[in-house]
């Protein structure tokens, strides 16, 4: 068992939690977003997986990584433009359009990368690393947190970005109103349409971006519905984390070391079915459902379509 | 009690008993459908086309396999079953305003204990006490996996969307957990459940294929109907669901009502996935899973949480998963693109409505 605990293995499961923990947070906090202004996003799985696969396509065809991100983030745009034009600008109902477009993208996606890639399955070259000078030279949690690709630590960086933009700035304002009180941001002379549609944008982009993570960096190839639930699980984080982007990252490091633990013992060889392993995350969420749930908010106009004058 | 202020659900909730439909609302109703589903079709072929698959081809025999040869009606008919029981958990759950998104664990729950019981039981008692009592069995423990999401929202105030999402992974691993290793099948070297022989499922209607879990699927569905549109009980539910506010301050015991609409729900697709076994499938397989559940959610809005428009979406979807199970077969394209058929099917006709009601309001404005 001494093995088991060792520096290199506690490296490589703390290292392993921030690479799954990554898309979490990024799904997270565009989900936040999307509900800070009064938009219920359920088709953020399909928004995932849509990066996932256009990430990974411009990724194969540039060898650019970064050109990859780029067209995964916009894929999720992509997505997220159909979802605002039918759910913000004309109201249709949040959750049969976003459960619709999920089952599209799944659909979809699957099917591209079986005309494309199903005979040769390629991959990327493992991501490259951003070594960071003294601090990754600190035993143990040095080479798992301080020696991950850049994105890693933009997205960490986005955390902060993000909560400036809520407490500070006109925007996080009014993107909360939209959320709490649309009326009274309409009253105000802001168009709730146009904050809810950015809200929804944004959380394509960065819903993009953490599958085109998932794909590229995290697995290294497109797999047909690659996220697993990575999206649902967005949704949880946002929901939890009660409109601060920092209880974003927290809930997604856990979930994290929770899918880093699975991988880990089954490399390790310890004789638990993947299945109750498999269940691990989840059960941490319902217990911290149980424990804090009581004081998960959500916007009052939350998944309610504003339509001016409406009683 | 003012329902008009109340948010989402309520329009469409408590303007149930639209009975006294005439044949012109009829008609426009059905062209309402089918115009958008051309329409759809015609964007999803662009796809087909796209991989280099002829889309005529393809729709031939989605619609040759899923509604006019002989064995695929009968087998689209038999796809309906579980659908339909899964449909009606979900009329009550979203009448109420509670969103039961779990319906695919609740469904693999009640699929793998009635597997799991059916053969046993088959053995000490008469084959039709045995069903019975396995699809109570399913229906319970269905109903045992809601209560957490149920408790929580109604003493917590917890929102189900996310617990119900959450029982659902874990269900959905609970389910082959016990498949693989409680239930399993110590005859084959497979991981399944212990087949049910097939004289001791379901009888099959007629001389045909056909199970007749449909009949059982249709009753769940009309009686949801009926007890949502006509019975106090339904109209307590609806009242939740219009404003959960004005209920609790018309004295009615909300938590109670919640857990009860929970239960139900879950029960009811418990019973889906028991029909689906001791009807059709006979045993659990590790990893099976449909996931009907995700697609009949928007199929359900749709109708408008009536059931008798809910029985033609769901005839729809069979034909579609049945066509395009087997036109993958032929024509070499994927399964998947069933899900996008069906997608894309859902938002032209949420569309199609949206565009519908401006136009009759305008008409009357």
């Amino acid at each position: 068992m001494t093995g088991l605990f060792s520096e290199v293995f506690l490296s490589a499961l703390l290292f392993g939690a921030v690479t799954a923990a990554i898309p979490l947070l990024l799904a997270g906090l565009g989900e936040q977003m999307s509900e800070k202004a009064g938009v219920l996003n359920i088709g953020i799985e399909g928004m995932m997986l849509a990066g996932a696969y256009l990430g990974f396509v411009g990724a194969f065809y540039s060898g650019s990584l970064w050109l990859g991100f780029l067209t995964g983030a916009a894929g999720g745009v992509a997505v997220a433009l159909v979802m605002a034009l039918l759910c913000v600008r004309i109201g249709l109902n949040q959750i049969v359009i976003g459960i619709a477009l999920t089952l599209g993208l799944e659909g979809l996606t699957a099917l591209l990368h079986h005309f494309q890639f199903s005979r040769s399955y390629p991959r990327l070259p493992a991501a490259e690393v951003t070594v960071i000078p003294l601090l990754s030279d600190i035993p143990v949690i040095g080479p798992a947190l301080f020696k991950q690709h850049l994105i890693v630590y933009l997205a960490v960086a986005l955390v902060f970005g993000m909560g400036y933009v809520y407490r500070r700035t006109q925007l996080g304002l009014n993107l909360q109103a939209a959320g709490d009180k649309p009326a009274a941001l309409d009253v105000a002379g802001i168009d709730v349409v146009r904050t809810r549609t950015v809200a929804v944008l944004t959380t394509g982009a960065l819903a993009g971006l953490g599958g085109a993570y998932l794909a590229n960096v995290g697995a290294g190839l497109f797999i047909p519905f690659i996220t697993n639930g990575a999206g649902f699980l967005g949704i949880v984080l946002a929901m939890l984390a009660r409109g601060r982007p920092i209880w974003v990252l927290f809930g997604a490091l856990l979930f994290g070391v929770c899918l880093s633990l699975t991988t880990a013992m089954q490399v390790a060889g310890i004789n638990i079915p993947t299945d109750i392993i498999q269940m691990l995350p989840f059960l941490a969420v319902m217990i911290m459902l149980v424990l804090f749930g009581r004081r998960a908010s959500l916007p009052a106009a939350l998944g309610i379509p504003y339509e001016r004058g409406a009683r | 009690m003012s329902i008009d202020t109340a948010p989402t659900v309520s329009a469409t909730a408590l303007d149930a008993t639209s009975g006294a439909a005439t044949r012109r609302d009829i008609l426009h109703r059905l062209l309402m459908t089918l115009g958008p589903i051309l329409a759809a079709l015609v964007i999803a072929g662009c796809i087909l086309l796209a991989v280099g698959v002829d889309p005529l081809a393809y729709y031939g025999y989605v619609l040759e396999k899923g509604l006019f040869s002989p064995l695929g009606i009968q087998q689209t008919l038999t796809r309906m079953a579980p659908l339909l029981f899964l449909a009606a958990g979900l009329i009550v759950a979203f009448r109420a305003g509670m969103w039961n998104l779990g319906g695919d664990g609740q469904f693999l729950l009640g699929a793998v204990t009635a597997a799991a019981s059916a053969p046993v039981l088959v053995q000490i008692m008469p084959a039709w006490l045995a069903l019975f009592c396995s699809f109570l069995i399913a229906m319970v423990v269905a109903m045992t996996w809601s209560l957490v999401p149920a408790l929580l929202r109604a003493y917590q105030g917890v929102n189900e969307i996310i617990t119900t999402l959450m029982m659902t992974f874990l269900g959905t691993s609970l389910a082959n957990v016990l498949v693989k290793l409680v239930f399993r099948d110590p005859g084959t070297t497979v991981p399944q459940t212990r087949t049910l022989p097939v004289e001791d499922r379901l009888p099959r209607l007629f001389e045909t294929t056909i199970t007749s879990g449909l009949l059982l699927g249709l009753a769940a569905i009309i009686i949801v109907h009926l007890v949502m549109t006509r019975t106090a009980f339904g109209l307590k539910l609806r009242i939740v669901g219009a404003n959960p506010r004005a209920a609790v301050h018309s004295g009615l015991g909300v938590p109670g009502l919640t857990i009860a609409v929970f239960a139900i729900s879950a029960g009811l697709a418990g019973l889906a996935g028991a029909v689906d076994i001791i009807g059709v499938q006979g045993n659990v397989r590790a990893d099976w899973n449909p996931a009907y559940g995700l697609a009949v959610i928007p199929a359900v809005f749709l109708a408008r949480m009536n059931g008798f428009a809910a029985i033609g979406f769901v005839f729809l979807l069979s034909v579609l998963s049945i066509g395009g199970e087997s036109a993958a077969r032929r024509l070499g394209v994927p399964n998947h693109f069933t899900l996008v058929l069906v997608s894309i099917v859902l938002i032209v006709l949420a569309l199609a409505e949206y565009v519908d009601h401006r136009y009759s309001q305008s008409r009357k404005a």
